[in-house]
């Protein structure tokens, strides 16, 4: 009876700490397909890093975004996450974000150079690191090089008139029931895209107003209206296009403004007596080829983490070219750095060509928290513009109106700020 | 034997069926397709070589059955408990009256008119307070008392007749024995309509159940849906699968219960 | 014990639990539409500002606000009627005697219910479709053109009332169920024997004792149809043109999208208040009714 009591006080310690969280749990939340892909990378990792071990929690994007926000005011951060690039701003701007470039400084895995420089500039807020990309997106022309060549044109535009002259030829060929380009009225990238292609920026005093009045998105807007104008596009949305595959593979347009999952796609369901005739192309500008959007997904630690050393280690780990080129090859994602392009896979595939020369030209949105509403009004006015409910001048200046009004509280602040009270 | 009207009442019920359970059935067809054949136009109706694959792989690659478990346990006890909550409380709002009773009804009917969205973040903060996050009680606590819960069983309660419950009394029934003995095996169609309302209610919430649970090994199967729908690209039988399996627990739960649905309220014999 | 007492003992943890877990984070978020909360103010406390009511003043300036306010009200009025006469059509064939295999039936009426709408918003998208969608081919087949059900900004709004009234029927029809199952059949029995046919039955035995159910159904219904936001939100994302944009759908935007979480609130409290108007509009005509039935 003794010798039993007498074990029972370190058995039943034994068993608290092994019920207790091991110390160096990484919590680390990623979302969508990439967070089912990553589970399958961090077993090398631990095993390469003992003494660490990553606990992945997988999130929907759908809710992704209060699940951050309850998480932060609930002072539930995790220790590493996955972040669309575009909520890094606000993030940010809350302070949530622990800064990265002195680790980068310090880091033999992560080298800035070999990124590219529109993509790694989004994750610079206020001439502060908060992220390194992890994989990237950007918009670019996906087009039939059949349709095109009937039409007249070996190769395709390289700037905004040769692009409207293709659309025109385009258009002539392929009658009244069918069109040169698909722009969904339910998306925003190819608007965008347009606008960002301008010299100048899309927001004017550090943030506060908006510059929507200005000659380039003028012309950026009148070529989107003019699209839907001469007929060169359907004034449909993403719901009423039965199936885009199919539709581009019976040519109801020839042009298409899409991203890199579609590589993949149109290789899989395009039927096989057209799987010749598509290609990829950059977009072209106003004067030559031209800037996209910088999107894609980054790695960033939270300031509330206590692991931010081993948080770190797991970032390097999946920059890391090889494994970046692991992940690359079960998502389909594109990698943020050259030296991953350069290896055999991506350098043999001809359609990732474009992306890769797109990427160079990559452009940040304006950093500010409230861009993703402002990209929301210019949307919605450029959905106006395009029905013929306003002309280019007045969906401008309406444009300009609702962003300022978005912007009020920033510009209180950065008054603020100016005055000595603290600013964003 | 009105044959013409039995022709047309069955018809008319056959047809309702029909249309309720047509999108259901392409569901169940879809999840047994291979992927991608069900995003061609026009969609096929029947899968040209049914396989149980996306089935395979909800449970081994995406896991599931772990989300299954966590969605039964937090809605069986949701609803367990919150029968006991709304049930005693409906039937004190309809036949016991105490001070203030007209009153806080009113404020209740108020309080039925507000959106839960509204209250999502306060609300954590105050389960974070008190330790309830990232719990199966985070999730069950608030959902213990609703209001509607309340008034459909005072709605039913109401319909017991006085006299039977003045008769217990006089023989000197305490409360609680009335209330067990008499009034709950009179209210049993109610019970079962708020049973499934309320298991429904929890099964499906996908909002309140992200938010408050931050471990990955707690979340519910409506969350494991939202994961399956892809951004770009919609390979729909994964997530028709996964539909498939998140529909039927409540829909056996259904079946389960139909039988108190043919014993009628007492009250007509005792009229008699 | 008293009745009274213990009509507190019965009442209280139910009582209690709203109190704490609805009422108090309720009143905190009606204090928080009265400032501008946002992600400035969830960085630093001291960049919140009181306001008092001007986010409620801002709102009645949107444009968005009075067109998502309509679309709610477009739905509601379409929707609640037409959803309570399909419950109640199939809750009395249901409840006939010469209704067969009412099991199978009563559990197929009841199926959709039990779906959650991210996966049936996909099978509706396709039934929807302009062109192979089978709306529009049940609709040829009766010889109407065919419909954008989920382009045309006109046809968007009774899409949605379809697909919800196609969901939802089912909650109300059970709770007819029981209702009508409450109603002895000796009543139907003595109708009979004074010469009502079946339609007279359902007026003057049915309908009466049907009126306080229909009523807190006809509430309860609208309530949550004033909460209108799911099936926007996944069917067509408030689109096409902001025709199925609904209030509850502007909250979730401007509070967990954007993060303004103090006009977020204002537009919940801003709906609260439009619906209990209704609401008590709603009783108070329904008592004046149901009074002048009880006296025929």
């Amino acid at each position: 009876m003794r010798i039993r009591a007498r074990w029972a006080w370190p058995a039943l310690a034994l068993m608290l700490c092994a019920c207790s969280r091991p110390p160096d749990e990484l919590t680390f939340w990623a979302m969508g397909r990439e967070s089912e892909v990553v589970a399958e990378l961090l077993p090398e990792f631990e095993r390469t890093h003992p003494g660490v071990h990553v606990s992945l929690h997988q999130l929907p994007w759908t809710g992704a975004h209060a699940k951050l926000l309850t998480a932060f005011v609930g002072d539930a951060t995790p220790d590493v996450a996955q972040l669309g690039n575009t909520w890094i701003p606000e993030l940010a701007a809350l302070h949530a974000l622990e800064p990265l470039s002195a680790r980068v400084r310090g880091s033999a895995a992560v080298q800035p150079p070999d990124y590219f420089a529109g993509i790694w500039d989004t994750n610079v807020i206020g001439g502060v690191l908060y992220g390194v990309p992890w994989y990237v997106d950007t918009r670019l022309l996906f087009y039939r090089t059949d349709l095109l060549k009937k039409a007249g044109y070996d190769a395709p535009p390289d700037d905004w008139n040769q692009w409207r002259r293709t659309m025109s030829a385009l258009k002539a060929q392929a009658g009244p029931d069918r069109f040169s380009i698909l722009l969904p009225l339910n998306e925003f990238e190819p608007l965008t895209a347009l606008a960002l292609q301008q010299k100048e920026p899309l927001l004017r005093e550090g943030g506060g107003r908006g510059n929507f009045e200005t000659a380039g998105f003028r012309k950026a807007l009148g070529l989107y209206v003019e699209m839907f104008d001469r007929g060169w596009a359907p004034l449909v949305s993403e719901a009423q296009i039965s199936n885009v595959w199919d539709e581009f593979g019976r040519g109801y347009f020839a042009y298409y403004i899409s991203g890199p999952w579609n590589i993949g796609e149109f290789k899989r369901r395009l039927p096989p007596e057209r799987s010749r005739d598509w290609m990829t192309a950059p977009l072209p500008g106003p004067d030559g080829p031209g800037a996209s959007i910088a999107g894609g997904s980054s790695l960033v630690i939270f300031a509330a983490s206590r692991r931010k050393s081993q948080a770190w280690q797991l970032i390097e780990y999946l920059s890391r070219p090889d494994v970046q080129e692991r992940f690359r090859a079960l998502t389909g994602d594109l990698p943020p750095r050259r030296s991953v392009w350069n290896l055999p896979a991506l350098a043999a595939d001809p359609y990732a060509r474009a992306f890769r020369q797109q990427l160079e030209r990559a452009k940040p949105a304006p950093k500010v928290p409230e861009w993703e509403h402002i990209e929301d009004e210019l949307r919605l006015v450029g959905e106006r513009a395009a029905t013929g409910q306003m002309t280019v001048e007045q969906a401008a200046r309406e444009l300009d109106r609702r962003v300022d009004a978005i912007l009020e509280k920033r510009r209180w602040m950065l008054a603020r700020a100016g005055s000595g009270h603290g600013g964003p | 034997m009105n044959r013409p009207a039995s022709y047309a009442v069955n018809g008319l019920l056959l047809a309702a069926a029909a249309i309720s359970l047509a999108p259901l059935a392409w569901m169940l067809s879809a999840s047994l397709m291979a992927a991608g054949q069900s995003n061609t136009f026009p969609p096929p109706f029947f899968p040209a070589e049914p396989t149980l694959a996306n089935y395979r792989e909800l449970f081994t690659r995406v896991g599931v059955g772990r989300y299954l478990a966590n969605s039964l346990v937090v809605a069986t006890a949701g609803t367990g408990l919150s029968l006991l909550f709304n049930v005693s409380a409906g039937y004190a709002f309809a036949k016991l009256s105490f001070a203030g009773r007209e009153r806080v009804l009113r404020a209740l009917l108020a309080a039925l008119v507000i959106p839960a969205q509204v209250a999502m973040l306060p609300l954590f903060l105050m389960l974070r307070a008190i330790g309830l996050v990232n719990s199966y009680g985070g999730v069950i606590v608030p959902a213990l008392a609703s209001v509607f819960g309340i008034f459909l069983v005072r709605q039913y309660a109401r319909s017991i007749p006085d006299e039977i419950l003045e008769a217990a009394r006089l023989e000197g029934a305490g409360e609680g024995h009335i209330f067990l003995r008499i009034v709950l095996p009179l209210l049993k169609p109610i019970l079962v309509t708020l049973a499934i309302f309320t298991f429904l209610n929890i099964w499906n919430d996908f909002m309140w159940p992200l938010i408050v649970l931050t471990d990955s090994r707690l979340q519910t199967l409506p969350v494991a849906l939202a994961l399956l729908s892809r951004e770009h690209v919609q390979d729909n039988e994964l997530m028709m699968a996964g539909a498939v399996v998140t529909v039927l627990p409540p829909l056996l739960l259904f079946l389960g219960l139909q039988r108190y649905y043919i014993q009628g309220l007492l009250l007509g014999s005792v009229k008699g | 014990m008293r009745p009274s007492l213990a009509g507190w003992w019965f009442a209280g943890p139910a009582l209690a639990v709203l109190a704490v877990f609805f009422v108090v984070p309720v009143a905190a978020a009606f204090v928080l539409s009265l400032t501008d909360f946002d992600i400035y103010a969830i960085a630093d406390p001291a960049n919140l500002r009181l306001v008092w009511l001007h986010n409620y003043v801002q709102l009645l300036k949107t444009p968005l606000f009075w067109k998502a306010l309509g679309n709610t009200l477009y739905f509601v009025v379409v929707g609640v009627p037409l959803s309570i006469a399909v419950s109640l059509a199939t809750a009395v064939l249901l409840d006939s005697e010469l209704a067969r295999f009412k099991g199978a039936f009563r559990t197929a009426l009841f199926a959709p219910v039990v779906t959650t709408v991210v996966a049936v918003a996909v099978v509706w998208r396709n039934l929807f479709h302009a062109r192979y969608g089978w709306v529009n081919h049940a609709l040829g087949a009766i010889g109407l053109g065919p419909v954008d059900w989920l382009g045309d900004p006109h046809w968007s709004m009774p899409a949605i009332i379809l697909f919800a009234v196609w969901k939802n029927f089912g909650i109300n029809m059970i709770i007819f169920v029981a209702a009508l199952q409450a109603i002895p059949r000796e009543l139907y029995e003595a109708a009979r024997i004074e010469g009502a046919n079946a339609a007279q039955q359902f007026r003057h035995v049915t309908l009466p004792l049907l009126a306080p159910t229909m009523l807190m159904v006809a509430v309860v219904t609208m309530a949550g149809y004033f909460q209108l936001f799911a099936e926007p939100y996944v069917m067509t994302q408030g689109g096409p043109l902001q025709s199925t944009v609904s209030v509850l759908y502007l909250m979730y935007e401007q509070g967990f999208k954007w993060w303004s979480l103090g006009v977020a609130s204002a537009v919940a409290f801003a709906l609260f208040a439009l619906m209990l108007a209704c609401t008590a509009l709603l009783l108070r005509t329904a008592r004046r009714r149901m009074v002048a039935w009880g006296s025929t």
